[in-house]
């Protein structure tokens, strides 16, 4: 072909036009058929090279995945009875991602599901601070009708999936929320170490405290699966295949289910923990911390009432005190305290005339008992709890000897369970003082250790290690998975002589001439053994501990273990800021019985609870019902860190973390004499005359 | 093929390009049948039956004769203008956005008529345009102006798609008239130039973004990219053979948009596979072909000009459209001559067929129908 014709046009004449029509004509045709070319391989790229692929990518289009989130492994006490299990219900959730109009959608579920207003509130909380992709519950438990009137408006509402399923459901509610923990949706953290598409299924919840979180594996289970056929709109087609889910497996647990819900509602309205031991295996039976929170309430996270009550009760709902409140614990390490005596070499008849308190150094110490025991032997020192007779003999055999027995038998110990944290607290000796505050150990703190004051903290789980062990002489380990044939115990090497002694006067702290004669047991031919204790607060010339202000009164302390000659079950009881010992023994009194005659123990928490305004799931209802009325809508915000765990918003332990230096000697707690009634702490009588602060001459 | 039974005026009508045709169009009216779900109604019907009635119209145009299209250049260029601003005032007086007129059978775009009457006006122009003069501003001004006129009015609806080819259709015979060729590559540098900068400085934000997304249309999968990237999906998916006649799962549920208009090819593409694709492509082949070869027979400068100007127009939209559905072309909404459903888009293409086949007889019978 001529170009250079083609582009240098001459002088144009009708035959050149036309010639160069011709020429441009078949330029024009070789475009087009290059072109068609240039489609043919195109096409043939994409439909032959690129076929795999794009089929690859039509499948996923087509076929929609939804998983079906397992059925979570039921958590079951010692007789196979569930303390956690799965109940079907008819739920509705909204993915924020997929919302158009959020604050439109939610109005319409309130409508349709007939919300209250603090339910509506609640929600749009929860949806001003989900992330896209998670699921945020809108209700479960819904009756048919109105998860109806929703599933039939699906086109209306777009991100809003009504489902079948499953929640988690706790029989017995508060008695188990410290213990067995709570689900709850995935948070973003637990999203992001943990890329799994189960948990940003709408339905499907994880263990946030207690067990469900550190059983979580276990419990969880293998999602099933529903492939179908879904159109761009997300509107199915047909089902393809489904694949069942398979539940997570069951965790057998030591707790004897019907006394921890017991042990829980015998606390009443006191601030305080139960813990129950079995003295052959240690498995733990009970495990109480109240008050405590419904965990059946928790699934759907924490609305603002909820939080409301939660944050205003003085008693910290949300803190296990088992494992996480720490409290002096009062004359109850005196039964330890005489077994390291008996060890040391110390006769147990070797006596002190008690005359109501002890010359150390420059200060007096006092005995409980202002008007003086007398002659007072290890014995009596024990069961009239005779604070003069520990004060002198442990000057005597020296504070390390006394802690080894304290650690030995549990205390300052920290042990083998699958929990979520423990507080330790302190067995404090010389070395511990000069390592933490760099001064040396003076008498008067081996004087106040003696009593379980001073530096010593411990917690309610290591209190009843100490009356099992004490009980038993081995070295029992708490145990709360459940094994048919559980480890035997080792022997903690303590001459039987010992125990005895020490058993029979624990013995008559409760049957004999002791400090609580009110904690016998209603049950023939079965005698319990006890320690009580009170634990000071603050000091006298702040309060006298009995009355006033909540907070300021002593912690009430019992351990104790039935039968007392042949040990099988172990108990502590803690009642935080109870007034003294006279609130602790009741409740372990009715514990124990509970464990020998469930019926006798069971008419006298009937009656006490018609005076509570009704068992603990009653009582917080009825305060739901008073907060909404009082607050609606109005209540603040729940704080971020109480959305992701309720118990780590709760973590600070009782004691404060700073422990202060004691300077200064303590003046003995006193031991009440009249057994205070548990009713209500403002209807309990003020006991004992309040010793007062004796300062240095 | 002396003598026949079959009468003359049958044997006549140039069959080597209808019958390709026809087949291409029962071909489209099968795929629709398919995009509807396996129903008659409302596209697989109307489309055949649209079809015969526009064939009919080409027969009958066939038989104008060249002094009828001559004569008729100019009004029917101005009529198709005088439509087109009156669409576009009444769109802005009812404040609405209606840009076609309604016929009853069909609805009417103006724009889709300025696509043959640019090519007419323009071969009526540079036939009577002396031939010195075609090398000088008296060619290119009078022809620039009567192509921006329409085409400022079409961008403005907006429809980038028919603007562009109704300007593809005038430069075409721009260009075979035989204007110097250096305009050509001096407007294609200018072109180059501008384009960039008219990218960096006078596009907004969100047209810029929808050219790097025709770029890569795999960054927005869920936003403009998703027509592009769910039609390569569709016909990659195809394969060679497709999935089978109405087992498009992309058309059928409902990833692939526009299935049935802008998108059809991708629609047949997956049920047909490269096959039908190449089936396709076959039939553009074989009709623009023909078109070109009247052309060429063309006996004036006229003729010559409006049929080359008629094969470019069903060619554009023919290329852009599958361009476009492959990942190769913006989505500029152009539908595909004779398959996508559309009254407008088959009376253009047939009033294209029917010119060429006019032309084919001035040639044969230099007198018709006057």
């Amino acid at each position: 072909m001529n170009w250079k014709a083609i582009w240098r046009m001459p002088t144009t004449s009708p035959a050149l036009l036309r010639q160069s029509f011709e020429r441009r004509v078949v330029v024009l045709g070789a475009i087009q058929g290059g072109l068609g070319v240039l489609l043919a391989s195109r096409l043939a790229y994409l439909s032959v090279a690129q076929n795999e692929k794009y089929q690859l990518e039509a499948e996923s289009n087509r076929v929609n995945l939804t998983l079906i989130p397992p059925r979570r492994g039921w958590v079951l006490d010692r007789n196979g009875a569930p303390l956690a299990s799965n109940r079907a219900d008819f739920r509705v959730d909204v993915i924020p991602e997929r919302l158009i109009d959020a604050d439109k959608t939610v109005n319409q579920l309130g409508q349709l599901l007939q919300l209250t207003a603090i339910e509506v509130q609640d929600l749009k909380d929860k949806l001003d601070k989900a992330h896209g992709f998670q699921p945020v519950e809108v209700k479960s438990g819904l009756d048919w009708e109105r998860f109806a009137a929703v599933s039939v408006r699906l086109p209306d509402l777009p991100g809003v999936v009504p489902q079948r399923g499953f929640s988690r459901y706790y029989p017995t509610g508060p008695s188990v929320g410290h213990l067995i923990g709570y689900v709850g949706p995935a948070s973003a953290e637990e999203y992001e170490k943990d890329r799994n598409p189960l948990l940003v299924t709408p339905g499907y919840k994880v263990g946030k405290d207690g067990m469900e979180k550190q059983f979580e594996e276990l419990l969880r289970g293998t999602p099933g699966a529903r492939r179908v056929e879904v159109t761009a709109s997300g509107r199915v087609v047909r089902d393809l295949d489904t694949r069942e889910d398979v539940p997570g497996k069951p965790l057998h647990l030591t707790i004897n289910g019907p006394l921890q819900d017991y042990a829980a509602r015998r606390l009443g309205l006191e601030s305080g923990a139960v813990v129950v031991m079995d003295c052959l295996t240690g498995d733990l039976l009970t495990m109480v911390s109240m008050p405590s929170f419904d965990p059946n309430s928790f699934a759907d996270g924490i609305g603002r009432i909820e939080w409301k009550m939660l944050s205003d009760d003085d008693h910290v709902p949300l803190r296990n005190k088992v494992l996480r409140g720490l409290f002096p614990p009062g004359s109850t390490v005196k039964p330890m305290v005489a077994l390291a005596f008996l060890e040391a070499g110390l006769s147990p008849d070797a006596s002190v005339g008690c005359g109501g308190g002890l010359r150390v150094g420059n200060r007096v110490f006092h005995c409980w008992n202002r008007r003086g025991h007398g002659t007072v032997n290890m014995a009596k020192g024990i069961y009239q709890s005779c604070d003069v007779y520990f004060y002198h003999f442990a000057q005597q055999i020296g504070m390390e000897k006394i802690a080894a027995m304290a650690k030995r038998l549990g205390l300052g110990q920290q042990f083998e369970l699958p929990v979520v944290g423990q507080s330790y607290g302190t067995v404090p000796d010389p070395a511990w003082k000069m390592k933490k505050y760099g001064k040396e150990w003076a008498v008067f703190d081996t004087v106040n250790a003696t009593i379980g004051q001073g530096y010593m903290l411990v917690n309610p789980l290591q209190q009843a290690v100490m009356a099992a062990r004490l009980a038993s002489g081995m070295e029992l380990m708490p145990r709360l998975l459940y094994d048919k044939n559980p480890p035997q115990p080792k022997s903690l090497g303590i001459p039987q002589e010992h125990l005895d002694y020490i058993h029979q006067a624990m013995s008559d702290v409760v049957n004999g001439p002791g400090t609580a004669g009110r904690a016998r047991l209603p049950i023939e031919n079965v005698l319990l053994a006890g320690k009580t204790g009170t634990a000071q607060v603050v000091g006298l010339n702040i309060s006298s501990g009995k009355g006033g202000l909540w907070k300021h009164r002593d912690h009430g302390h019992f351990i104790c273990f039935a039968p007392f000659d042949k040990p099988r079950y172990a108990c502590a009881v803690v009642i935080q800021h109870g007034g003294g010992s006279g609130a602790a023994y009741p409740v372990a009194r009715d514990v124990m019985t509970y464990l020998f005659d469930p019926g006798k123990a069971m008419d006298v928490l009937l009656e006490m609870e018609k005076g509570w305004g009704g068992t603990p799931q009653e009582r917080m209802a009825a305060k739901y019902a008073s907060y909404s009325a009082q607050y609606g809508a109005r209540a603040p915000v729940v704080s971020p860190q109480a959305q992701e765990s309720a118990a780590a918003a709760a973590d600070e332990p009782v004691a404060p973390r700073s422990q202060p230096e004691v300077r200064d000697a303590q003046t003995p707690p006193p031991e009440p004499v009249i057994e205070a009634p548990t009713l209500a702490p403002a209807a309990r009588p003020s006991p004992a005359p309040a010793p007062t602060i004796v300062l240095p001459q | 093929m002396s003598r026949s039974i079959v009468p003359v005026q049958v044997a006549r009508q140039p069959w080597q390009m209808i019958l390709p045709l026809t087949a291409l169009v029962l071909f489209g009216s099968a795929v629709l049948y398919s995009a509807a779900g396996g129903h008659l109604q409302p596209w697989a019907v109307t489309h055949v039956i649209r079809f015969a009635v526009f064939l009919g119209m080409a027969v009958v145009m066939s038989r104008f004769s060249r002094e009828l299209f001559k004569l008729g250049s100019y009004p029917i260029y101005f009529a198709v203008l005088i439509l087109l601003i009156l669409v576009e005032m009444l769109g802005a007086i009812g404040g609405g956005s209606q840009r076609w007129l309604n016929l009853g059978f069909m609805t009417l775009q103006p724009s889709e008529l300025m696509k043959p009457a640019i090519v007419l006006v323009l071969a009526r122009f540079f036939d009577a345009l002396p031939a010195p003069m075609t090398a000088s501003w008296r060619g290119l001004v009078p022809a620039g102006g009567l192509i921006a006129v329409p085409a400022a009015f079409v961008i403005i609806q907006p429809d980038l798609g028919t603007a562009l080819a109704i300007c593809f259709g005038g430069v075409v015979v721009m260009f075979l008239a035989g204007l110097p060729l250096r305009w050509f590559v001096a407007g294609g540098l200018a072109g180059m130039i501008i384009a960039p900068l008219a990218y960096f400085f006078g596009l907004h934000d969100y047209q810029r973004k929808r050219v790097l997304i025709f770029m890569d249309p795999e960054s927005d999968p869920l936003g403009s990219g998703y027509h592009i990237t769910q039609s390569k999906i569709a016909i990659g998916s195809g394969g060679i053979f497709g999935k089978g006649f109405g087992n498009g799962s992309q058309s059928h549920l409902e990833y692939l948009p526009e299935s049935h208009t802008d998108f059809v090819f991708a629609t047949m593409a997956e049920e047909w596979g490269l096959v039908g694709g190449l089936f396709v492509l076959l039939v553009f082949a074989l009709v623009l072909r023909w078109g070109i070869g009247i052309a060429r027979r063309a006996p004036d400068r006229f003729s010559q000009l409006l049929a080359a100007g008629m094969v470019a127009t069903i060619f554009f939209y023919a290329m852009i459209n599958t361009m476009m559905v492959m990942g190769l072309a913006p989505v500029v909404g152009i539908p595909l001559p004779f398959m996508s459903h559309g009254g407008s888009s088959m009376m253009t293409n047939m009033i294209c067929i029917g010119t060429l086949m006019a032309i084919d007889r001035w040639r044969v019978r230099p007198a018709g129908l006057s």
